[in-house]
């Protein structure tokens, strides 16, 4: 059910019953048609962000953390008294331990000790041990260590490996995917977002090509290997993730940093969107592919909101 | 010489040494001494105007170079530099998981 149409954007009151728990709140987020830095975009293309920071945790990594969850709960593989284990850049933590917190699970991360202080506070606060990893080595050493620790101590943890895992993207397939149909009213005609763990764009592409295959996919992610849009990996340099299908996106576009960092700076200051960078990312390509339409419906997601990046210096350095 | 570590993500651009040797009397000449070693690196640390790019943080003895004198900062035989990623997630690098299960 959604709460108002694409045609009648104004408020509406309606009757939202309490939840059972901070669970039946993942999903279901707004989706918000972006107004203002679109002006180069033709009138007859609208563009339309999810808003995924509306999660209880923070970010969209609360599909695939709840999904994993139950999952290895349902299979057996996560039991009471285990400690459940990933490595992590900081919001799928957020989301682990949300909902660890809740359940009565021990959470341990192992990230790298360049993350921000926002997300370590975070983190810390909601009860997750942390493992801090060399940040020369990136997400890389992060999963090195997290391997090491289940291989030493196999009956303590239950990895979560949110890179491998296919409940990471079966939460955005059964979820992201329906909800995004659902409030375009079947309009949509253009689906992009990042790739991190490609579970977002593998869970929730994967559905809109069955549901309607002219639907076309684009996938974006840093021009190199060296890059300032946390969250988005630069796949060729990479391990590909076990479930990323290179072909299942019908286009993939490279995006500067640069490009990322202002175009956050216009979400927060022409729309009032504060972002997070590779919502920042997102929105840029949302703008440059549709301004090679002639119409469309393109629909792209914002993973998380700016309060996690205050300490960067893209609030401070102005145009870089 | 001063010594510069490099991350793992710019490793591809340096044959995949992860310390380099470098000349110079401050972080600027440092750097385009490490630029002219290994070309490629260049456009990965400048932008079309030779400025740092803004996610590139250079450290001297674990300084952030910006909170001393930006790339005019003096540097000497003994200065350890590192070239420190902004982002600390979405980068997995094969070689470098290749060379830690060598080890």
């Amino acid at each position: 059910m959604t709460t108002s149409t694409l045609n009648s954007p104004e408020y509406h009151a309606v009757h939202i019953p309490a939840t059972r728990s901070l669970e039946a709140s993942v999903g279901n987020t707004p989706l918000v048609r972006l107004r203002h830095v679109t002006r180069e975009v033709p009138k007859s293309v609208q563009i339309y962000a999810k808003t995924e920071w509306t999660n209880p945790g923070g970010s969209v990594k609360d599909r695939a953390a709840l999904f994993i969850i139950r999952d290895a709960e349902k299979s057996g593989h996560l039991t009471p008294g285990m400690t459940l284990l990933d490595s992590t850049s900081g919001n799928m933590g957020i989301s682990y331990a949300t909902f660890a917190a809740a359940r009565g699970y021990q959470v341990t991360l192992c990230l790298p000790d360049n993350v921000s202080p926002e997300r370590k506070k975070t983190l810390q606060a909601l009860g997750a041990e942390l493992i801090f990893t060399d940040a020369m080595e990136g997400s890389d050493g992060a999963i090195i260590q997290a391997r090491e620790m289940v291989a030493q101590n196999p009956d303590k943890y239950y990895y979560a490996d949110q890179y491998n895992n296919p409940s990471s993207w079966h939460g955005h397939y059964h979820t992201t995917g329906p909800e995004i149909i659902d409030q375009t009213q079947n309009r949509i005609t253009h689906f992009l977002c990042g790739l991190g763990t490609s579970g977002t764009m593998m869970g929730a592409g994967r559905y809109m090509k069955e549901h309607d295959d002219k639907i076309k996919i684009i996938a974006i992610q840093p021009e190199g290997p060296f890059h300032g849009i946390e969250g988005l990996k630069h796949m060729e340099s990479s391990i590909k993730p076990g479930f990323y299908d290179e072909h299942l996106p019908d286009t993939h576009l490279p995006i500067r940093t640069e490009d990322a960092l202002d175009m956050t700076r216009r979400l927060a200051r022409e729309e009032g969107l504060l972002v997070g960078i590779s919502s920042g990312a997102a929105a840029f390509a949302a703008v440059e592919s549709a301004k090679t339409l002639k119409e469309g419906v393109i629909v792209t997601i914002f993973c998380d909101n700016g309060y996690k990046y205050l300490s960067d210096r893209l609030w401070t350095d102005g145009n870089d | 010489m001063a010594t510069i570590q490099i991350p793992t993500p710019l490793r591809t651009y340096t044959n995949g040494e992860t310390e380099i040797t470098i000349k110079g009397n401050t972080v600027g000449e440092a750097l385009h001494d490490l630029t002219t070693q290994h070309v490629a690196l260049k456009q990965h640390l400048y932008n079309e105007d030779g400025k740092l790019r803004a996610f590139v943080n250079i450290f001297v003895d674990g300084d952030d170079v910006r909170h001393l004198n930006g790339e005019s900062t003096a540097i000497n035989a003994d200065s350890s530099l590192r070239i420190v990623p902004s982002v600390a997630g979405g980068l997995v690098y094969q070689h470098t998981i290749n060379m830690r299960k060598s080890q």
